[in-house]
């Protein structure tokens, strides 16, 4: 690498050569540098006006103009969800001569916490651009807006902002069905066209506000504008009027839908209710419910957290999302399977001496009556909730043909049509158990699953909309929520709906339905108190849920086990019978038996929709425990 | 200014004056006030152009500080390794830093990206081709000082492969900016060693005629930079925006500026990247013709004094090295300032030391570490 010194290299040399070619280099310095203050020159002075007008025009900005949502009503025309006006206090850092000074100023006049302002100082940190206003406060108060308005003087640069914040007037027995809208984040906004939100501060995050958001939103407009030197909008040049979103009338009646929570109050459950012909959902309630105007704005970390830590699940919505075994109320759908599949009629009758035994099997799967019913046929079998006759069924039915006729009911489906988040329960069948726990299917689980109990599972809504099939004799109608958007109606025919459910002797629906009328009208009928002094013909059945699964020849009782470990009470009913207006499922949890304890809240509905409803009266509970035996 | 530069030329005088035994604190410490003077006040307007053009974001300016603080820290200490050192380094920091770009060449391949090679998360981003705007420089330097000068035909083919093999890795990455720029500081040591004129004559000829050769191994966007320059007007909201938006902001400014803060243009968001590589609009919109020629005569000076160190070398290395170092400074700021005003096409130079960035800071400064070097070790070196 190092060459050899050679003689030759001379410093005084080198050092002359390097010394002229640094003296050339600082001539092609100052003639570059005299190119680029020519070029300035010719920029900043000579052309300068043209470079001003030019920047001057620059000025011209568009700016998004969000649509306002659109309202929702019940099915009554009562306002669900409205957009007040409310007014919100900003600050535009730029033109704010001594920011600590003027934030002290605030903090003075409107009261406000100090984690406020550092909320504030973080937001403004994050602005995009300057002359950008950031927010200090949202929904000022009628008296802090005076007291702002009074020492306007004082405060350049604090501007109040008018803007129209979602309320919801019945939010507290809404609060699930209806949903809540919330300030947009990041992920949402990669979600929706950022254009048509560009303006936008809420989105709709569940619920029917989650559902319909695009229908509800609107299309935003927008305005050329002409701004200052300083950012600040001197007057419009242009504009396309934003399209406000559609109006929603929903199929929700808010009269049925308050007594339904009122029905629940203090207890943990859900009623759904549904008219059977047009697959209307009138209620939809589940308790406890919580304040959804508290999300509009943001809600604060402890009331979040309590909400969310709250063992009661406020926030969860039973009705569509909550799992419950189905219990007796799954014995008319396996009634209607057995008949359909030919493996009973009417007519057939077994013995029940309190138990069922598989053959080859000494396990005995008992009747809630330990001693049994005796001679049982399909009717009575429904009127006093008997154990063994469904066991023996299911056992002939096995569980493939029961897992294909409850799909058609729609358990295991996400049934209605525009219902954000529902759950589909579950409808166990072999290949279900083969994939969750590598075993086989056992014949004493079908027997389980005969009475609602084993691995089914099903929601509040799934129960509504399978009894609203069977009020209607078969005849599937798609359960929504939406009954017309803007002044259309929506159609009924949705996509999507099942097959109907045939009967090879459709005058065996009758035998079914017959059997429920007992169960509130006959004499040894499970809710027969809860139907005592009906005044219209009214078909049901109880059930009652376990909450754990009790070993073989073991007895309880409801009393002395904890609340929460308490048997769930369940009850389905519809009404007429002749001309069904209304089908209902109520689910109350830890309640203990369905009979006693769910059946009077479906009666008071169905009183309510049949009876009262432009009375505008509620009756009292009507739900007793008389201290009988309990059917399972 | 001849004479301002052959004065020093001379052995140093008798030590009548007392100087030559007693350093002075600037002496000991290896720096040049002049210089640090200079590089400091620039950096200090430097920020203040920042925080207008940053959106007037403390906490961007605050980075940009602390980067130069790191890499003030780097200059003081390159300062105080003596030219004899710093050509020792040439050779292994010239092959490091192949290695290096030979790794980043393969990692590419292997799809792992080539600008952000070697990566100590949150602390620096280290780019290999960075390195090698010094090293190259240096290696070429230590090469032709061993040589009997002006350079003949034969070191010329050693140079060739030296810059050429680098700036080959460099231009795949691909970065042509950044290779013609490690190009240009070798050239620039072969110039300032004496190459003869008939000989850059016939070099430049032969690379005007190797432009079309150049042209067609560009990639797309490469030559819609090109084009784009040619006419901006063509596409006026695609590359020929920033620009059409730049000039506008600069001719807007007029003499005196919109004043500190005031830049309509930057500030409303017609001007992307104001704060990075176009920060220069946003000095002519708010100083004015003013304000950028206080910021030109500030790096003229700089430039001036660090051409005055350089030709107060005593060894041929650290003469050649330094004058290189300079003169690259001073391209940086004619094509950034020249790309901004429209008249060079926009290829990715910050403006030195004013930018936001901290690889370039470090860089440069590590240069001017290097000419200080050179200067204040002069006395050190029996000879």
């Amino acid at each position: 690498m190092r060459p050899p010194r050679d003689t030759l290299k001379n410093p005084q040399q080198e050092l002359r050569i390097f010394r002229l070619r640094a003296l050339l280099a600082v001539v092609v310095v100052l003639v570059l540098s005299g190119l680029l203050a020519g070029r300035l020159f010719y920029l900043q002075i000579v052309q300068h006006e043209v470079y001003s007008t030019r920047s001057e025009k620059n000025r011209v900005r568009v700016e998004p103009l969000p649509p306002t949502r659109g309202l929702i009503y019940d099915r009554n025309g009562e306002l669900l969800a409205e957009n007040r006006p409310t007014y919100n206090l900003t600050i535009v850092r730029e033109r704010v001569d001594d920011l600590d000074r003027t934030l002290s100023l605030l903090v003075d006049l409107l009261d406000l916490p100090e984690d406020r302002v550092e909320a504030f100082r973080e937001r403004s940190r994050q602005r995009q651009r300057p002359y950008q206003p950031a927010l200090l406060m949202s929904d000022l108060s009628e008296q802090q807006i005076a007291r702002l308005a009074v020492n306007r003087h004082r405060l350049p640069g604090v501007e109040v902002e008018a803007q129209l914040l979602r309320y919801y007037p019945d939010a507290k027995i809404m609060s699930h069905v209806l949903g809540y809208v919330g300030r947009i984040n990041t992920e949402e906004l990669q979600r929706v066209d950022s254009g048509n939100y560009a303006g936008t501060h809420f989105i709709g995050k569940t619920g029917v506000e989650r559902f319909y958001e695009d229908t509800l939103h609107g299309q935003a407009g927008l305005r050329k504008v002409e701004t200052n030197a300083r950012g600040r909008v001197l007057r419009e040049l242009g504009r396309t009027e934003p399209v406000p979103g559609e109006n929603l009338t929903l199929t929700l009646d808010t009269g049925l839908q308050r007594l339904a929570v009122k029905l629940l109050d203090g207890r943990r459950g859900s009623i759904v209710a549904i008219a059977p012909k047009t697959g209307e959902i009138l209620a939809m309630a589940s308790v406890p419910g919580f304040d959804t105007n508290q999300f509009v704005t943001g809600i604060d970390v402890d009331s979040y957290r309590a909400l969310q830590q709250d063992h009661d699940l406020p926030l969860f919505n039973r009705a569509i999302r909550g799992s419950y075994p189905a219990g007796s109320t799954i014995k008319p759908f396996m009634a209607i399977t057995g008949l359909r599949d030919g493996e009973i009629t009417p007519d057939d009758v077994i013995y029940d001496p309190g138990y069922y035994q598989l053959p080859n099997d000494s396990r005995r799967y008992h009747n809630w009556l330990r001693w049994g019913h005796g001679r049982v046929n399909l009717e009575r079998a429904l009127e006093v909730s008997n154990n063994t006759y469904f066991y023996s069924l299911a056992h002939k039915l096995g569980i493939d043909r029961i897992h294909a006729s409850l799909s058609q009911f729609g358990f295991g489906h996400r049934v209605a049509a525009d219902v954000y988040g529902q759950g589909a329960g579950l409808l166990p069948s072999r290949e279900w158990k083969r994939a969750r726990f590598d075993q086989p299917w056992y014949p004493g689980e079908t027997l389980s699953v005969g009475i609602g109990q084993g691995y089914l599972q099903i929601t509040p809504l799934q129960l509504a909309a399978a009894t609203a099939t069977l009020a209607n004799r078969g005849h599937w109608v798609k359960p929504r929520l939406v009954h017309e958007i803007g002044d259309e109606p929506v159609p009924t025919d949705l996509p999507d709906t099942l097959p109907d459910v045939e009967l090879e002797h459709p005058e065996w629906w009758k035998d079914v339905i017959a059997g429920m009328e007992d169960v509130l009208s006959g004499n040894e009928g499970t809710a027969r108190r809860a139907g005592a002094g009906l005044e219209y013909r009214m078909a049901g059945k109880s059930g009652t849920a376990q909450v754990f699964s009790l070993g073989q020849d073991e007895r309880y009782n409801a009393d002395e086990i904890k609340e929460r470990l308490r048997d769930h009470a369940l009850f389905t009913a519809f009404a007429p019978v002749e001309d069904p207006q209304i089908a209902v499922s109520v689910i109350i949890e830890n309640a203990g038996g369905g009979s006693h304890n769910a059946a009077g809240p479906a009666r008071a509905m169905t009183d309510y929709w049949l009876l009262e409803r432009d009375h505008g009266e509620i009756p009292p509970e009507g739900a007793v425990d008389d201290g009988e035996p309990e059917e399972q | 200014m001849v004479d301002f530069l052959l004065r020093r030329a001379h052995p140093v005088k008798p030590p009548e004056s007392g100087m030559s035994r007693k350093r002075s604190l600037w002496e000991r410490i290896h720096l040049d006030p002049w210089l640090l003077g200079l590089l400091l006040t620039l950096m200090s307007a430097g920020l203040v152009v920042l925080y207008s053009a940053g959106g007037q974001s403390l906490h961007l300016v605050t980075a940009q500080a602390l980067r130069f603080g790191v890499a003030l820290a780097g200059m003081v200490i390159i300062a105080q390794f003596s030219p004899s050192t710093l050509q020792r380094w040439a050779l292994p920091a010239y092959l490091v830093g192949m290695a290096m770009l030979v790794a980043v060449e393969v990692m590419g391949d292997m799809g792992m990206g080539a600008q952000r090679w070697l990566v100590i998360p949150g602390v620096i981003r280290f780019q290999p081709s960075e390195m090698m705007k010094l090293a190259v420089p240096m290696m070429v330097a230590s090469w032709l000082s061993r040589r009997e000068l002006p350079p003949r035909w034969q070191d010329l083919v050693v140079c060739a492969v030296l810059i050429g093999a680098p700036v080959l890795l460099i231009a795949r990455q691909p970065d042509l900016g950044t290779s013609l720029l490690v190009a240009m500081a070798a050239v620039f040591v072969i110039l300032l060693a004496g190459l003869s004129w008939r000989i850059i004559g016939l070099l430049g000829a032969m690379a005007a005629a190797a432009l079309p050769l150049l042209w067609m191994n560009m990639h797309d966007y490469q030559r819609q930079r090109v084009l784009t320059f040619l006419d901006p007007e063509s596409d006026p909201l695609g590359a020929g925006w920033n620009i059409i938006q730049s000039t506008t902001a600069i001719g807007s400014g007029g003499l005196w500026g919109k004043g500190w803060l005031h830049g309509t243009q930057s500030h409303l968001e017609f001007l992307p990247e104001s704060h990075t590589d176009f920060i220069v609009a946003v000095l002519g919109e708010e100083f004015g013709l003013v304000g950028m020629l206080a910021f030109l005569m500030l790096y003229l000076l700089i430039v001036y004094r660090g051409l005055w160190l350089a030709g107060a070398a005593q060894e041929t290395f650290g003469r050649l090295l330094a004058g290189s170092v300079i003169l690259t400074f001073f391209i940086y700021v004619f094509v950034n300032i020249g790309m901004v005003s429209g008249i060079l096409p926009v290829v990715g130079v910050p403006l030195p030391l004013v930018s936001y960035g901290g690889t370039s800071s470090v860089t440069l400064l590590a240069g001017f570490g290097i000419l200080m070097a050179i200067h204040s070790h002069r006395r050190l070196l029996p000879r």
